[in-house]
């Protein structure tokens, strides 16, 4: 069998055992605001191309710019950071001060300077993904032996040569295993600030269905929102195993 | 004229506690097309002294000279292959090996030639897109060889490049590292701690003090390179020979695990 159908297949015995644990949840609670898998699924498949679909774009162009942002700006200065002990010894402090302060608490701020459209969304989500990669980034760059740079530096390879053959290379894995999990926080916090501002995007969709009563429209949305989470984690996943391919070795 | 000489080299470590001196006035010559090789004990300097010839780190006191001008950093023609970690995870073998030349600018066309040359030489050409996960010890020990031939290196430092293997596979590997030499003429120095490979591959066998390391005695060694070497009495005795000197040093308790003749 082919890994990526005992993938597909894997997730399909998933979705299955969810389903039917809903299903049970929501025969158990008995309340229209949780209603049955099949009310919802029709829901979502009647209103997904005329309602759900725009939403569903805004919010994942949001999410995808929002970390592309952040990784893009992180990445570079991370591992800076990470090989020169110099420029570190100055910036760290100031990552170490800032980095446990949620990030989420400058919605309000982002909302007033870059409005309430796409701008202080990407915004905040870039920022906090900025901030993951960064720490990762520099860590990882850190751990580099100093044997694997020496080689290369022996062949004659100045900084930036270091750089491309080993340091970004090296640090690679350890950057998308933080994506990754960066996507769960994105899309949380993704949520979070569409349903406070603006009108437009999954967030809104949800809250605006709540508001309104409408069970399942709300969870129609919630499966689009849990859907896109799933598509970037598999992106992800996808272009990791494209890049990185030797630590695919020996499993 | 001397193809690599260190002249009254001094080199000290900036330690983390406090300073070591690795290297006290050492004094080495090695000529055009020489192979020698270096043993000693372990922490004497035999590392410091093959980064000290590829230009990695400059000597606190005393010159390197390559080809008569002095070593100010990493040469084009000079190979270093390091004790591990030589090589890179992410790189193929083909990109592993083809890295020396990559970094030197070298044009696509040429460096596909050169790689596919010396991968061929020492048998990994069919390795060429495994990774060095994927390739055995002795694999990548040649992988390493590999990348420096692909160099056209006039000038080989190679530092333990076979321990870590298994006395056939050594063997095997030893024979290689000969035959290369003497299809390619290039000057070599070489760090091990073997006697019998010192013997086996030196021209001159070069055995340094404990450290701080400085030459001990320089053991001549003309019938190196002859047929079956191994097999004849002035190998074993020549072994003999440098295996006293190095317990005069102190050093052979260290080397009796690690493939010197029992
Ligand atoms: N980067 C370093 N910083 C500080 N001290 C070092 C460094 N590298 C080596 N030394 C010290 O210098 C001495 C010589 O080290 P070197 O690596 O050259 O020894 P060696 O002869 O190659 O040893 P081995 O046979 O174990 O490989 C050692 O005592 C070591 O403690
Ligand atoms: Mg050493």
């Amino acid at each position: 069998m082919s890994a990526r159908l005992q993938r597909v297949l894997g997730y399909l015995g998933a979705v299955v055992v969810l389903l039917l644990g809903w299903q049970l949840l929501a025969s158990v609670v008995g309340s229209p605001a949780l209603p049955a898998p099949v009310d919802a699924l029709t829901e979502f498949v009647r209103t997904f191309v005329p309602d759900l679909l725009p939403h569903l774009l805004t919010s994942a162009w949001r999410a995808l710019a929002a970390l592309t942002l952040g990784t893009v700006l992180a990445v570079p200065l991370g591992l800076y950071l990470g090989r020169s002990p110099r420029a570190d010894a100055i910036v760290a402090p100031l990552i170490f001060l800032s980095y446990p302060v949620p990030k989420v608490v400058f919605l309000p701020v982002l909302l007033v300077l870059l409005g309430l459209g796409d701008l202080s969304k990407i915004g905040l989500i870039a920022l906090i993904v900025f901030f993951q990669i960064l720490v990762t980034s520099r860590d990882a760059a850190r751990a580099i032996p100093a044997a694997s740079v020496l080689s290369v530096r022996s062949l004659g390879a100045g900084r930036m040569q270091v750089f491309r053959h080993v340091v970004l290379p090296a640090a690679l894995p350890e950057i998308f295993t933080a994506l990754r999990i960066g996507t769960g926080t994105a899309v949380a916090v993704l949520f979070l600030a569409e349903s406070i501002a603006g009108s437009q995007g999954l967030g809104y969709y949800i809250v605006d269905a709540w508001g309104r009563i409408a069970y399942n429209a709300m969870f129609a949305g919630i499966l689009a929102m849990a859907l896109l989470g799933v598509a970037l984690y598999e992106v992800l996943d996808s272009l990791e195993s494209r890049v990185c391919r030797w630590t695919k070795v020996g499993s | 004229m001397a193809d690599l000489e260190l002249r009254s080299v001094t080199h000290d470590y900036a330690g983390v506690g406090r300073d070591v001196r690795a290297l006290f006035k050492l004094d080495l010559a090695v000529a055009h097309g020489e192979p020698v090789a270096v043993i000693g004990p372990s922490g004497c300097g035999k590392s410091t002294l093959l980064l000290l010839a590829a230009g990695m780190i400059t000597p606190n006191v005393g010159e390197v000279l390559v080809a008569g001008s002095p070593v100010t950093g990493p040469r084009r023609t000079t190979a270093l292959i390091l004790q591990e970690y030589g090589l890179l995870p992410w790189k193929s073998v083909f990109h592993n090996a083809a890295l020396g030349l990559e970094i030197r600018g070298v044009s696509r066309a040429e460096v596909q030639t050169r790689t596919f040359e010396s991968l061929e030489r020492v048998g990994l050409a069919e390795f060429a897109g495994s990774y060095p996960g994927e390739l055995s010890g002795g694999m990548r020990q040649r992988l390493g060889l590999a990348r420096a031939l692909a160099l056209d290196a006039d000038l080989l430092l190679m530092d333990e490049p076979l321990s870590a293997l298994d006395a056939l596979t050594r063997e095997d590997l030893q024979d290689l590292l000969l035959e290369l030499w003497r299809v390619r003429g290039h000057a070599s120095v070489l760090v091990t701690h073997s006697i019998e490979e010192a013997v086996f591959l030196g021209r001159r066998v070069v055995v340094l003090s404990p450290r701080p390391g400085t030459v001990a005695a320089i053991v001549d060694n003309p019938d190196m390179g002859e047929r079956d070497y191994r097999g004849a009495p002035g190998f074993y005795e020549l072994c003999a020979h440098v295996r006293s000197l190095l317990v005069q040093e102190g050093a052979v308790g260290r080397l009796a695990g690690t493939g010197g003749k029992g």
